[in-house]
């Protein structure tokens, strides 16, 4: 059973369609004893950084979160995943701090939100395809780094640290490549 | 490199699909649900539903067709037409819908798209608007009501406000050249492209492959967006995007 942490920010329905239809049983829960049970963690997320460490705060799920990374896999998606980092500058506030690297605002001359279907950029071959993306913010790490998608500079598009695995895009909107990139992060991952 | 974006838009009237020419004669085409399945296969990029029911049970039988689509189908999904109040936009978002467009009540209350950018992220408002040139003037206005009432508001400025105000993207419709099928109104679109640096999606006047590219060779535009040529499928979506490879346009394969 695979739990999404529900704490009102993130389109819930459609990951949950996604995973339904990928085979998987679904709790989308911000109780700690379901969390607890659950045999991997997703944490959505559309909107904005600070508003969603506030309600992970008010929800005390912050040290809930920290524990259950340590032992079950931890997939965070879209804003999901810039809350594994150390901090952002959308509101400038602390991350969870999984992961190293910070979250920043993108400056370039093409449309943002950099939004649409981009090419990941990997060294594995089941991930050259095109996702879509919709954010305005993005991680600047150095490590960890399994895909990157170009958008006049670098997007960190995947990155794994074990358990932990961040995806920048919506695998549950990037057609059947996506459900299979999504399936695959479920499965273990994107390190041989 | 991001991917310009081939569009179908579904206008969807108690639960069935239809689509008028320059706003007038609707006539049915089919099942939304089918018909969104048909053009995800086709390698459509994503949706958009137009819901121009004019009653409850119409937008409560849209509901049922965003879950149904939802359940199905992987790519994202717009919907637009008569979201009037935060729980409106909310109950579409919860039935499975990615973005919403909102038009003529974003023109009439502006606040209302500080409030669900805020409360939703600006990434799922999209603004629609329908510009038509006035003469009289020498610029563009906006339209409501399916392009039957005109206001005072130009283009223009309207597009700059909107993204102040927090809009993700903007699917801007050239009443002009909507249902002429004689290709996209570039003059328009550049101008818009020109002064927001949100993507915009262009809607009106695609009558073949060729009127993409050239709308992809000659604006900045991120999107293109039709309907009529993709049902009666006097166009497909491979056609054009082949034709976007040979003339070097980034698209997206299936």
């Amino acid at each position: 059973m695979i739990a999404i942490v529900d704490y009102g920010l993130g389109n819930i329905a459609n990951l949950t369609n996604a995973l339904n239809y990928l085979g998987y049983t679904v709790n989308v829960t911000n109780n700690i004893d379901e969390l607890e049970a659950a045999d991997q963690i997703i944490l959505p997320g559309v909107g904005h950084f600070k508003d969603a460490m506030a309600r992970l705060d008010d929800l005390d799920l912050v040290p809930e979160l920290i524990r259950l990374k340590e032992t079950k896999p931890f997939i965070g998606i879209c804003l999901g995943m810039q809350l594994l980092f150390e901090s952002s500058e959308e509101g400038d506030v602390k991350g969870l701090d999984f992961l190293p690297g910070v979250v920043k605002k993108m400056t370039c001359q093409l449309p943002v939100p950099h939004l649409g279907w981009n090419k990941l950029n990997a060294d594995l071959p089941s991930l050259d395809e095109d996702v879509y993306f919709i954010h305005s913010y993005k991680v600047h790490t150095e490590e960890n780094v399994v895909a990157t998608a170009e958008y006049e500079d670098k997007v960190v598009a995947i990155v794994q640290k074990d358990n932990i695995i961040g995806i920048q895009f919506h695998p549950e909107k990037s057609g059947d490549k996506g459900l299979q990139i999504l399936n695959q992060a479920l499965k273990g991952g994107f390190n041989q | 490199m991001i991917k310009k974006r081939i569009i179908p838009c579904l206008d969807v009237k108690d639960g069935v699909v239809v689509k008028g020419v320059q706003f007038k004669g609707l006539r049915e085409i089919g099942d939304p649900v089918e018909l969104a399945k048909r053009y995800n296969a086709l390698g459509a990029d994503e949706l958009v539903f137009l819901d121009i029911s004019a009653t409850q049970t119409g937008n409560a039988l849209m509901l049922d067709v965003i879950r149904k689509t939802a359940r199905e189908l992987f790519i994202p999904m717009t919907i637009g037409g008569g979201l009037k109040a935060i729980s409106d936009i909310s109950d579409v978002l919860n039935a499975g819908a990615d973005k919403v467009s909102l038009n003529s009540a974003a023109l009439r209350n502006p606040d209302l798209i500080n409030e669900t950018s805020e409360k939703f992220g600006a990434q799922c408002i999209c603004i629609a608007i329908d510009a038509k040139w006035e003469e009289a003037e020498q610029d563009w206005f906006c339209y409501t009501h399916g392009g039957k009432q005109k206001t005072d508001i130009r283009t223009l400025d309207w597009v700059k406000e909107v993204e102040v105000r927090g809009a993700g993207e903007l699917l801007v419709t050239s009443m002009d050249y909507d249902g002429m099928q004689q290709g996209f109104d570039h003059v328009l679109l550049s101008k818009i492209q020109d002064l927001v640096s949100i993507p915009v999606i262009a809607s009106g006047g695609a009558g073949s492959a060729e009127d993409f590219v050239s709308l992809f060779l000659e604006t900045n535009v991120s999107a293109g967006l039709a309907a009529s040529i993709f049902h009666d499928e006097d166009v497909t979506i491979q056609s054009v995007k082949d034709l976007c490879d040979k003339k070097g346009v980034p698209v997206r394969h299936v």
